[in-house]
């Protein structure tokens, strides 16, 4: 193997690792916050990619259709909460946000696509979508069973996965598709050749890391993230609500989900359950994060997309199995570290 | 009487086990109140329900507001606030970023305020406001729980076990800047068990037993009265020296 090749698969694992460092964030993320394994973050990838593809194409995606519908869901749930005290002003104000808002995204989408949307419109939209879907998600399957056990969480998070995934082959078809390049720009530094967006996916990676690492350091509302987080009662005595954090936590995930994916379907084609891997290596690298530490995290992701480059080059047929194997010896070596933890209390 | 704080008629059941009993008390606008009582006699099941946190059948009035309806963060930011027996601080986080959370439900203006008048009672935050909370002692930790509930300028502090575990010249510290709460302003609602200092301190107090009133009146009757003196104040004679 000479330098070039080498060179060549560094560079294509360190564009793949930044978009697993993304996910495996949102997992960290949301996990730490509301204590939810987050399986359906691949049908947010899936779910952005495809929607901006489809809006590229001058379609209307179901998936803006979905948003309604969670929405009229949501708003249910919420009316059968505030049952005993149904104040007109509550009432209005669960109407506005569950109704009114994905109507209005709804009807932009109808209104602006069309074939000659420029990209950044196209852009907007699916982020609009996809986060009011990660919102009434956690509105409606998880702000229910928030005070049940991790388990129960994670069975509620397969559920959830393998219902949008069917949602998605009805939206989208089995048939892949391909979205357009944010920018046809090219950089050559000496044998290897940057497109515009792998740059791109490079620029925002970082970026989404500083904003969160700001968000969370400095300001009262991420502070608020993480003192839930941290301590659920302590944070409901100085007034902060779990629901309010949990809605942030979960539209985090589905922006960066959707982000994700609209950066990764101009490089390879996605189908509707294309996601679900790609979401599974992010998973990967925040269980070596230990599903707490935000930097171990993002280095662990660059370690499983350079692994994945390597092992499509040297054994492609085995290229997923030799990237989930690396969980094997973390996950042992955790055991062997960690002593044995009792089932949470509460 | 304006009462601050009006419970009628509670009862609190964990499960069929019913551990506090048609219970009712009251707290009046600038008054420290205290419970008394043995270990397991209710007393914290009782402040937890009142701050929502257990679910309290029977009737809860605060600064004329009913409760019932209210969930813990509506109960915070109607200016009830309780300081639980754990704490439950955030403890990978430092003291500044503790007391800031304190100040979430109110303007920012006012909280720079608060941050003023908590390093005042408690300048030994002041120090260590750099420092994580999980690694301070346990009487900077209590000092920290009373500071981060007062950094929302509540209107009622209620205070479960302040002086658990901490030693004698610390909790004297602690119950001495309870003292300087009611002069702030500040209504009190102390559970203790160390139900000397807390008579001391307190205008009235209720004295409860497996999960009843048994006794209330004025902080100094309950203190003379022989019962109280033989089961919670181990046979003190009057003018035993002080904490």
């Amino acid at each position: 193997m000479n330098t070039t090749i080498m060179l060549f698969l560094l560079q294509d694992g360190i564009t793949n690792g930044a978009i697993y460092a993304l996910l495996g964030l949102a997992l960290v993320l949301v996990f730490a916050v509301t204590r939810v394994i987050l399986i359906p973050q691949g049908e947010f990838v899936t779910f952005g990619a495809l929607s901006y593809a489809m809006l590229a194409t001058g379609q209307v995606p179901g998936t803006a259709k979905l948003a309604l519908a969670m929405g009229i869901v949501a708003f249910g749930l919420d009316l059968f909460d505030i049952r005993r005290s149904l104040r007109p002003t509550r009432i209005l104000r669960a109407f506005a946000f569950n109704i009114v808002l994905p109507a209005v995204i709804l009807a932009l989408t109808y209104g602006l696509a069309g074939p000659k949307t420029p990209i950044a419109v196209n852009i907007a939209l699916s982020l609009l979508i996809v986060a009011a879907i990660g919102l009434f998600l956690y509105r409606i399957a998880f702000q229910p069973l928030a005070h049940t056990s991790v388990l129960v969480l994670l069975i509620a998070s397969v559920g959830c996965h393998l219902a949008l995934q069917g949602l998605g082959l009805v939206f989208f078809g089995a048939e892949g598709l391909r979205g357009p390049a944010l920018s046809s720009a090219a950089l050559t530094i000496g044998p290897l050749r940057f497109t515009g967006q792998s740059l791109a996916v490079y620029g925002l990676t970082i970026a989404f890391i500083v904003a969160l690492w700001l968000f969370f350091g400095f300001t009262l509302m991420g502070k608020a993230l993480r003192a839930t987080a941290v301590n659920r009662l302590g944070a409901r005595l100085v007034g902060i609500r779990t629901t309010l954090s949990g809605q942030i936590a979960f539209l985090l995930a589905s922006l960066i989900g959707a982000i994700s994916g609209i950066l990764i379907v101009p490089i390879t084609t996605l189908y509707y359950d294309t996601g679900f891997l790609i979401g599974l290596k992010g998973f990967i690298a925040a269980i070596i994060g230990g599903l707490v530490s935000y930097p171990l995290t993002a280095v662990a992701a660059l370690i499983v997309g350079s692994v994945e480059a390597f092992s499509s080059f040297y054994a492609s047929n085995y290229k997923e199995v030799i990237v989930f194997t690396l969980i094997l010896p973390v996950l042992v070596l955790r055991s062997l570290a960690a002593p044995a933890v009792e089932e949470e209390k509460e | 009487m304006s009462a601050l704080l009006s419970v009628s008629d509670a009862h609190v059941s964990y499960g069929k086990v019913e551990a506090v009993r048609s219970v009712s008390l009251q707290v009046a606008d600038n008054e420290i109140v205290t419970i008394i009582g043995a270990n397991g006699a209710g007393k914290s099941t009782l402040l937890n329900a009142i701050m929502g946190v257990l679910p309290l059948k029977g009737a809860t009035a605060f600064a004329g507001i009913d409760m019932a309806p209210l969930d813990i963060e509506d109960r915070v930011a109607a200016g009830l606030s309780l300081v639980p027996e754990h704490r439950e601080l955030f403890g990978t986080m430092n003291v500044e970023d503790n007391l800031q959370l304190g100040a979430f439900r109110i303007p920012k203006a006012t909280a720079a305020h608060s941050f003023e008048r908590v390093y005042t009672l408690f300048p030994r935050l002041k120090e260590r406001r750099k420092q994580l909370a999980g690694t301070l002692s346990g009487g900077e930790q209590q000092m920290l729980a009373m500071g981060r509930a007062l950094m929302g300028a509540p209107k009622l502090l209620m205070l479960d076990e302040p002086s658990l575990g901490l030693a004698p010249i610390i909790v004297a510290d602690i119950f001495r800047t309870i003292g300087e709460l009611r002069a702030a302003g500040v209504s009190v609602l102390l559970v203790e068990q160390n139900a000397q200092a807390a008579l001391q301190i307190a205008d009235r107090a209720y004295v409860m037993e497996l999960g009843e009133f048994i006794l209330s009146g004025s902080a100094k009757d309950i203190a003379s009265n022989q019962r109280v003196a033989a089961s919670y104040l181990g046979f003190q004679h009057e003018g035993a020296s002080g904490i």
